[in-house]
């Protein structure tokens, strides 16, 4: 079987059949890489890719649509905490430093020591013309808790994965529309949503 | 407010709920004077579509008076607008093309998942029509949170009753895409199963477009009635022989065109219908298709399959050889209501397009339930049953 990426083609690595080599030749692309999951998604949002990395970059921005990031502190220019829900009510928190940077078109990260979730990634902006810009976010990380943890925040709707679908869409919504959408009636249903 | 809730098959009724209220910048409130029950809402009353919870309001053809605008809407208080049945943002990919029923961001982010799921990629939002299509709450109420207001609503001149502008919500640019969606040339014979509110439709937009001859296909007399009264010539697949007169009836051709305007739910004690019953009860396969089986074999060669019915999931026995060997074409789609709106209102303005022969019946939103029941069960008389909140209790 060999480490699976030998034939390899022009898809992106994270649709490997082979997830830990493809998770292993991602770590080698990203300066202090944590994490042995990987997931990545791509979403193309209509807008200039200079407004969207200028909003993404300023970290406070983050939990305007970030569902299960309770608060980003930003300590310096490169170094943020986040402190991010986790499932039964509880938080799981570590402190992110910025490793590479690209004006306009990239930021990657990585968590530093004692994370409760160790985890690096980078979101890439490309310019796609008149389709606005192509936004592919890669994210490595160590599930909280190991498998168990995994499947127990897939129940909560907190796995980095599926966090990540939605922070996408929702990132495309604001961008696009000014607003994210919802279909609640009332501001009391509409709290008790994004809680 | 009161609102027409679903609580489950064959069970709908008029609750007191809360008010919406303004949540997005783009939002807008309308304070409802017209809503319809529509054919599609049928297909959920019957309880074929799934996602739907205990509690939610239905309708999605509607109109009435903004009462409540939020920072961004471009809609003034007082206003009255006819809304769109699909919930589009106007700035998206594909709404800049036009294509505002696969809106990007009509659905809230985690509904998204439930169409990424089933179709691959998901589609706009709908009102009052499933959690699939977002959980929005629908217009067969006495108010209706209305989100990106700035792009949807049509604002109706003042004079102008809401008989003749309610079905520009729906079902009017569903018939009109429907036939557009046949690319009629003139001269052409085009064949329209199903002579429900879009049907109906279909054969007046044919017509407008050229088409020569427009047959109507139905079972139901006053409804095929009503095809006539348009120009059609009408097949009663009761009585007929279908293919067999279609055939006949085109010098041996088929219909250029094909418009399958029935759906889901199509009649008819057919063999193929019973077995897709059987197979739909037992989950093997959710679709019924007679109608557009029936209209690919019919079709001529070449020709155009248009297909504005609705289906929801997969399908058995789809005669992919005969529309492979005969080369057709098929379009179909949610509809783009946002951009047929206004011309088809500059139509009905004009006295091109009449809508209001539709209308068989109008009640009071509490009489919704009874509504319900009487379209349901007779499709004959009951071409359209228009509900105004503002209406007071039918006499007992």
């Amino acid at each position: 079987m060999g480490d699976g990426l030998d034939a390899a083609d022009d898809a992106p690595l994270a649709t490997s059949k082979h997830e830990f080599a493809a998770a292993e030749a991602v770590a080698g692309t990203l300066p202090g890489a944590k994490g042995a999951t990987l997931t990545s998604r791509a979403v193309t949002i209509n807008r200039p890719s200079a407004d969207l990395f200028a909003y993404w970059r300023d970290f406070s921005n983050l939990p305007s649509f970030m569902d299960n990031v309770e608060r980003i502190d930003v300590i310096s220019s490169t170094r943020s905490h986040w402190v991010v829900k986790a499932p039964a009510g509880k938080t799981v928190e570590w402190d992110a430093v910025i490793t590479e940077e690209v004006e306009g078109e990239l930021i990657a990260w990585s968590s530093q020591e004692g994370a409760d979730v160790p985890n690096s990634g980078r979101i890439e902006f490309r310019d796609a013309g008149a389709r606005g810009t192509v936004v592919i976010v890669t994210i490595l990380y160590d599930p909280p808790a190991g498998f168990i943890g995994k499947v127990v925040a897939k129940m909560f709707q907190r796995e980095p994965a599926i966090q990540a679908r939605g922070d996408l869409r929702r990132f495309k919504q604001l961008m696009e529309t000014g607003e994210i959408a919802t279909a609640s009636r009332t501001r009391a249903q509409l709290e008790a949503e994004q809680n | 407010m009161r609102a027409l809730t679903w609580h489950g098959k064959h069970d709908v009724r008029v609750d007191t709920v809360d008010d919406p209220e303004i949540l997005n910048p783009r939002d807008a409130i309308i304070k409802i004077t017209s809503t319809a029950i529509c054919g599609s809402d049928l297909h959920l009353y019957d309880g074929y579509i799934p996602t739907m919870q205990a509690g939610d309001i239905l309708g999605h053809e509607f109109m009435g008076e903004v009462v409540e605008v939020g920072a961004k809407s471009t809609l003034q208080k007082g206003q009255r607008v006819v809304v769109p049945f699909t919930i589009a943002c106007g700035s998206c990919y594909h709404c800049g093309k036009h294509q505002y029923s696969a809106c990007d961001n009509g659905l809230p982010a985690d509904n998204q998942d439930i169409g990424q799921e089933m179709y691959g990629q998901p589609m706009s939002g709908l009102f009052g029509y499933s959690h699939l299509t977002g959980g929005y709450a629908g217009g067969q109420a006495e108010y209706v949170r209305v989100p990106f207001s700035d792009v949807g609503p049509i604002i109706i001149p003042d004079g102008v009753e809401d008989e003749k502008v309610l079905f520009l919500s729906d079902i009017l640019p569903t018939g009109w895409m429907a036939a557009e969606n046949a690319d009629i040339e003139p001269g052409d014979t085009v064949a329209v199963w199903g002579c429900g509110p879009v049907g109906l439709f279909a054969v007046q937009s044919a017509f407008l477009m050229g088409a020569e001859r427009v047959i109507a296909i139905d079972h139901f007399p006053h409804r095929l009635e009503l095809a006539k009264k348009f120009g059609a010539e009408t097949i009663n697949f009761e009585e007929t022989a279908t293919y067999e007169a279609l055939l006949q009836m085109t010098g041996g051709i088929g219909p250029d065109a094909v418009i399958d305007a029935v759906g889901l739910e199509a009649h008819g004690f057919f063999v193929d219908n019973v077995i897709d019953q059987i197979k739909a009860s037992t989950f093997l396969g959710t679709d019924r298709i007679h109608s557009i089986r029936q209209a690919i074999i019919a079709c001529r060669k070449g020709g155009r399959v248009s297909m504005p019915a609705v289906y929801g999931g997969f399908v058995d026995k789809f005669p992919l050889g005969a529309f492979m060997e005969k080369g057709l074409t098929l379009k179909t789609g949610q509809t783009h209501v946002q951009h047929y709106m206004p011309a088809l209102l500059n139509a009905i303005m004009e006295n091109k397009i009449d809508t209001t022969f539709l209308i068989s019946h109008t009640l009071g939103l509490e009489d919704a339930p009874q509504g319900y029941k009487m379209f349901h069960d007779n499709q004959n008389e009951v071409t359209k049953v228009v509900l105004k909140p503002g209406l007071a209790l039918a006499a007992e």
